[in-house]
């Protein structure tokens, strides 16, 4: 299933997204690393649904958007862009920093998502289990955090980078501002912008999936979910890092098939 | 020229194995190291040393802002600058400076400055950097791709505080103040001189350009690379139509080291040098660039953060290259003319902020360079630009000053209680 990057307008800035696969219109929020249209997940996803994943500002090509400063700024864009995208009620589902974008959307309009997915989503904060600094995490540093194998995740992170080029560091760079910069907004110096006070509001069915050895945002941060979403389900996926998605890609789309 | 003695304050007790032991001088800097009852006295001896560059002919001491951090024990300059402005007469006083965006609100900087400037007699010499990312980000929690945002909206709320005689709300995107009315206000009219610390973005550059501003350059790796950044801030002044290239308009951070001959200083300074160079710098890169601290703009002209170190690491280079590079600018009274002449000359910098105390030096050998430096050095570069002798846009204008512990006798106040009783 191929999937293409296509452009929509909304309010504050022009939207990049990528679209394709068919079935219930399925709209996926990516974590603060992003997402491009060859992504193996997004690929497989769009067996079963007809998959749309907006690029929040400043991702991969996108424009940057200075209006989009904080979480209800983030949380109003995004409905913007499925409104734009002429979607209602579409199963929504989040990947770390885009589950907490998709929890905030969930809460703040709890009648129009019924369905929703948040896979081991940022937003919550426990003193006892602070969160490693993204911000301060050294590229080479950043498999042990995400991936189960880390060897396998070295390999899947670095394909094809040539950090000696200055050149392509300075793309890197660039990129990097221009991505975490926009994320650093919601996450930035804590991941955490008050979403445990308005978990209540969220009437959706609610599935979360979470891997077992996920280093950045550990398992322990479901039970804050799964009690502040009421009748929400957890998935619990063995031998899975913050990166389940990838790590295990069959089984994360099996747990969101319980959706409906 | 202008010259002001600039102490960073770095704590003096940094073990042998830092570096192997610890991954950060800086944010995350290890508890332990540090010994308050030691730094009752490494403080003071800090204050003393300002106080001799003033009176041996330093046109300003000066002092600036660093958080958790292993060589500036200042996270709060203002305490610093008040200390001295009471110890000192007629030096100006260089503030470099508040970070503005982490003060809140930031009427405070306004107020503080404005005592600072009464209590010294308009001496304040205002500095207004945007933080390094490790102080303003990491340490202090700053959104990075916000933090030019709310500086921008301090400088306007500072300003418009100092300059308005009339109480005024401002409604701020990061500041909501319906009352703004400091009281006092400086002496300094229409306010202090102000310097802007910058590491190459175009867009401070054209901020100092167009407020009248002076751009500081405070670098720790030397006039020799600072060249292409400051080719870059002089080329921006005449794109931009400024009325003329003084260099006053810049300034620009040395460490320097003088002894009777080049083979003393060596002698004398390596250590300490070595000391800073390795020990002081030694922060965690992570730490060094919060993404979206630093522009897409700078980031493109290549303007990377300076405490990147250079590839193999300070440890890798010899006093020899340390000099010869001009990290370090160090030697006889005449080796260091020549060469501070050399920087003020390529680099157009009418400012200049000479780092004489340098990592874990001791306060005699500290004084010797001083003394060295104020009576062999400073005469011969004082006129190095005397075409703009009389710019003084970017200095500050102290008023007939009042000595501090001017009480009466005992004796004469009850002279005088008992004349009016």
């Amino acid at each position: 299933m191929s999937l293409e990057l296509k452009t929509v307008q909304t309010h504050y800035a022009p939207v990049r997204y990528i679209e394709g696969g068919s079935g219930a219109p399925l709209v996926f929020l990516h974590g603060a690393g992003g997402a491009a249209a060859n992504d193996p997940f997004l690929t497989k996803l769009a067996e079963k649904y007809h998959v749309y994943a907006p690029l929040l500002p400043g991702y991969g090509d996108s424009e940057e958007c200075g209006e989009i400063r904080d979480m209800l700024d983030f949380t109003l864009h995004t409905w913007d862009v499925v409104e734009a995208l002429g979607l209602r009620n579409p199963i929504l589902v989040g990947h770390s920093m885009g589950g907490m974008i998709a929890a905030e959307m969930a809460a703040i309009a709890p009648h129009d998502v019924t369905r929703l997915g948040l896979i081991c989503p940022a937003g919550l904060w426990l003193d006892d289990h602070p969160i490693p600094d993204l911000f301060a995490t050294m590229p080479f540093e950043m498999p042990k955090l995400l991936f189960h194998d880390v060897e396998a995740g070295t390999q899947l992170l670095t394909a094809g980078l040539t950090l000696s080029d200055p050149k392509f560091l300075q793309t890197y760079l660039v990129n990097n501002a221009r991505q975490l910069g926009m994320a650093g907004k919601i996450l930035f110096p804590i991941p955490e912008r008050g979403l445990s006070q308005r978990l209540y509001r969220i009437k959706a069915k609610t599935i979360l999936v979470w891997g077992d050895s996920d280093r950045l945002i550990p398992p322990v941060y479901a039970h804050g979910f799964k009690k502040g979403i009421a009748g929400s389900e957890l998935v619990s996926i063995p031998e899975a890092g913050h990166m389940v998605t990838l790590e295990k890609t069959d089984q994360v789309i099996q747990a969101l098939g319980r959706l409906g | 020229m202008k010259f002001t003695w600039f102490n960073l304050m770095p704590w003096p007790y940094l073990p042998d194995d830092f570096r192997e032991k610890n991954r950060s001088v800086w944010v995350d800097i290890d508890q332990k190291l540090f010994d308050p009852v030691k730094s009752h006295e490494v403080y003071n001896t800090y204050l003393d040393l300002l106080e001799y560059a003033a009176e041996i002919g330093f046109d300003a001491i000066g002092c600036n802002e660093h958080h958790q951090n292993g060589y500036g024990i200042m996270p709060s300059p203002n305490i610093i600058a008040a200390a001295l402005s009471r110890r000192t007469k007629d030096v100006g006083l260089v503030v470099l400076g508040n970070s503005i965006a982490l003060y809140n609100p930031p009427v405070r900087v306004a107020e503080e400055f404005a005592m600072l400037d009464c209590i010294s007699g308009g001496r304040l010499i205002a500095g207004f950097p945007v933080g390094t990312s490790m102080d303003t980000n990491f340490c202090y929690g700053q959104i990075p791709a916000l933090t030019r945002e709310k500086y921008q909206e301090a400088h306007d709320l500072i300003i418009k505080a100092w300059t308005t005689r009339e109480p005024f709300a401002f409604n701020g995107r990061y500041n909501k103040l319906r009352h703004v009315n400091i009281w006092p206000r400086p002496i300094q009219q229409p306010h202090p001189p102000i310097h802007i610390p910058g590491g190459g973005s175009v867009e401070t550059y054209d901020f100092c350009i167009d407020n009248t501003y002076s751009y500081s350059y405070l670098s720790f790796s030397g006039y020799i690379r600072a060249k292409a950044l400051m080719d870059g801030y002089w080329k921006r002044v005449a794109e931009r139509g400024a009325p003329d290239a003084s260099p006053y308009r810049a300034g620009f951070a040395q460490t320097i080291c003088v002894a009777d001959t080049d083979a003393e200083a060596e002698k004398l300074y390596k250590e300490h040098v070595d000391y800073f160079y390795n020990r002081c710098l030694h922060v965690y890169p992570g730490f060094a660039d919060a993404p979206g601290y630093r522009t897409i703009k700078t980031i493109q002209t290549g303007a990377l953060s300076q405490y990147a170190p250079p590839v193999g690491g300070y440890s890798t280079l010899t006093w020899k290259d340390l000099t010869e590079q001009g990290h370090v600018i160090a030697g006889s009274p005449e080796t260091v003319r020549q060469r501070l002449e050399e920087l003020a000359k390529t680099l157009n910098v009418g400012n200049l902020f000479c780092l004489m105390h340098v990592g874990n030096m001791p306060k005699e050998k500290c004084m010797y360079s001083t003394k060295l430096f104020a009576e062999k050095v400073m005469p011969k570069l004082r006129n190095v630009f005397p075409e703009y002798k009389d710019d003084d846009r970017f200095w500050c204008h102290p008023i007939s000053q009042v000595k501090a512990g001017n009480l009466p006798s005992e004796k004469k106040a009850l002279e005088i209680v008992g004349a009016a009783r």
